[in-house]
């Protein structure tokens, strides 16, 4: 069982409430990165290969896995107290609710003004431009999409200059009404600037993000929280008491920039557009071996849909599209010169535009030295000579293959193979008594006790 | 460390098969990307050629702490005049490989760029066996 606690470093958003998980592997199985494993009965999470997609938390059938957020209450610690909204949580909600009364109940919720966070996507554009003249390297990733960027560091470490290392619109945004605020006199310590996020990758990216530039945001308000929120203050009233301020910056680019083919749809040349993390893994792959041809552009996303379909997101993920297109093609065409020149009125945030280098982190290697690396190697093919190959995952390692890594690094051991235990108990090298207290360090005690609580069994709602 | 991958003739669907398995051991053997990639696009075009112009084949890959090498072994027609198969743009693939977007006649010059030794025997109506050989230098840790 790898150290749960090991490299710290890395900031998670996704978090296993061991009181409620039952062991039952469902999120182990679907996690891209083989990041989970199952001990003492509950999953944990291995922090240097999870990349916060949220896979797990999909999965999860008894949703012991949470997001966290930071308590709404803090919002009250600051005079001036700006939501950053991505147009997903209002394209989720019913087109019959006006944007104004969505903002009204922001507004009522305690927000002071309430900005659109792809506001600034014409300024992402520009630094793109910028950014593909001066580098040679194609194709380009987008750095969009947080979860595919730590995918690439971790499973793609040869494509991480690949990556077009802009700032995505949230730090933009963040900046520029952190600017804006400041430029009317408001001092920054009486400005808390919050973001409602779709998924657990924002919120991992924003505490610890990747390419050394500290994020202005000072918290996270989950979309699911914050949509129920929404709905009760619009069911309780046909008004809302106060408005919040808020711009006219919106323009139909940043209406359709989270959702997929938002951003590849402003590329002149060949450009591809991939949702879905299984998705875009295969496209990882065929880019790695030099089988996409000429492409100048990839939007990666790890949700399907883009971020209509986060995992934080209420609405069906296809009538948030289809509420947001409609809003694109209603708005007039705002000029993007015009509105750059609003922008850069207050404040030319080029500089701020791009990120640092990104570090590759390969989690596959079995030892950091080559030699060391291939005497692992040959004992995990000996391993695997004996394991079953069912994948069947009750050793608490999502396959056999796996689990013969996870031996051979010391975190493991042979007799977690249930398979294996028969056989061992049958040949009197292991007890049958040392084999159920292994089953029970894996699975727990009393998990093999009747317990009609569980899904499908007979008192599966009490 | 060795490594034996049977590849099929004709089935363009597998083909790229072996390189990946092979790019997945590299990584888990903390090879640099820079290495890997060099003998994962000669690997691919070896197996593409089998798949394009043999019967059958087999990739017998042999790693140790210093080199990776690769025996290719084909059943097929064989290579009538192998100078003349290394030159860009030379091919002798049917119209129906060349209408998947394979047979660019790119294949062995390919090869030979991305691999630090290569070596090709051939026996008419025999088959094919090419030897690819790559260091890992500086890049094995």
């Amino acid at each position: 069982m790898p150290d749960k606690n090991q490299n710290t470093e890395f900031h998670h958003a996704l978090k296993v409430d061991e009181d409620i998980c039952t062991g039952c592997t469902h999120c182990m199985t679907v996690c891209p990165t083989r990041a989970i494993r199952v001990s003492a009965g509950t999953a944990s999470i291995i922090a240097n290969r999870c990349v916060d997609c949220g896979e797990c938390y999909r999965a999860c059938p008894v949703s012991a896995i949470s997001v966290e957020q930071n308590d709404l209450d803090i919002i009250f610690r600051y005079p001036v107290r700006v939501i950053l909204i991505p147009g997903v949580l209002i394209g989720q909600l019913s087109h019959k609710i006006p944007v104004s009364r969505i903002y009204g109940a922001l507004g009522d919720l305690g927000f002071t003004h309430v900005y659109q966070v792809e506001n600034t996507v014409d300024m992402v554009l520009e630094a793109y431009s910028e950014f593909k003249e001066k580098n040679e390297i194609r194709p380009l990733i987008s750095s969009f999409c947080p979860a595919i960027v730590r995918l690439i560091q971790v499973r793609f470490p040869g494509l991480v200059d690949n990556i077009i290392r802009v700032n995505p619109p949230i730090d933009m945004s963040a900046l520029y009404y952190l600017e804006k605020l400041k430029s009317t006199g408001i001092r920054k310590e009486d400005i808390g600037l919050f973001y409602a996020t779709p998924c657990a990758a924002k919120i991992a990216a924003l505490k610890s993000p990747v390419g050394e530039t500290e994020s202005v945001v000072t918290g996270v308000i989950n979309m699911n929280f914050l949509y129920n929120l929404i709905q009760k203050s619009i069911q309780n009233s046909e008004a809302s008491s106060s408005m919040p301020v808020t711009d006219d910056l919106l323009n139909s680019r940043g209406i359709l920039w989270s959702l997929t083919r938002g951003e590849s749809v402003h590329s002149s040349k060949r450009a591809l557009a991939v949702d879905g993390i299984r998705n875009v893994t295969e496209l990882l792959e065929n880019l790695e071996n030099d089988r996409l041809g000429y492409v100048d552009f990839l939007e990666l996303r790890a949700c399907d849909e883009g971020c209509a379909g986060g995992i934080l997101m209420t609405g069906n993920r296809f009538l948030t599209v289809e509420r947001l297109r409609k809003m694109a093609a209603d708005l007039s065409e705002k000029d993007r010169e015009e509105q750059k020149k609003i922008m850069d009125g207050f404040i030319n945030l080029k500089e701020h535009s791009f990120l640092g280098n990104i570090e590759p982190r390969n989690i596959e290697k079995l030892d950091e030295n080559t030699s060391l690396a291939m005497k692992k190697m040959n004992r995990k093919r000996r391993l695997m000579c004996f394991l079953p190959g069912f994948d069947c995952a009750a050793c608490g390692a999502p396959d056999c293959q796996t689990l013969a890594e996870d031996i051979v690094q010391g975190h493991a051991k042979i007799s977690n193979c249930i398979f294996l235990q028969q056989q061992m108990v049958n040949q009197n090298l292991l007890s049958s008594d040392l084999a159920y207290r292994i089953t029970e360090k894996i699975w727990g005690t009393d998990r093999l006790e009747k317990n009609c609580n569980k899904i499908g069994a007979e008192d599966e709602n009490s | 460390m060795q490594y034996r991958y049977k590849i099929a003739g004709g089935d363009f669907s597998n083909a790229g098969s072996v390189a990946s398995s092979v790019k997945k051991i590299l990584r888990q053997l903390n090879i640099g990307h820079s290495v890997s990639k060099r003998i994962v696009i000669a690997l691919y075009e070896g197996e593409v050629n089998i798949v394009a112009h043999a019967y059958s084949g087999i990739a017998d890959v042999e790693i140790d702490s210093e080199k990776i090498r690769i025996l290719l072994t084909d059943k097929g027609p064989g290579i009538p005049d192998i100078p003349k198969a290394m030159e860009e743009g030379f091919s002798t693939a049917s119209p129906q490989v060349r209408e998947m977007g394979f047979g660019a006649g790119m294949g062995l010059s390919n090869m030979r760029k991305n691999s630090d030794i290569m070596n090709i025997t051939s026996e008419n109506g025999k088959g094919t066996v090419v030897e690819l050989i790559n260091y890992f230098g500086t890049d094995a840790r």
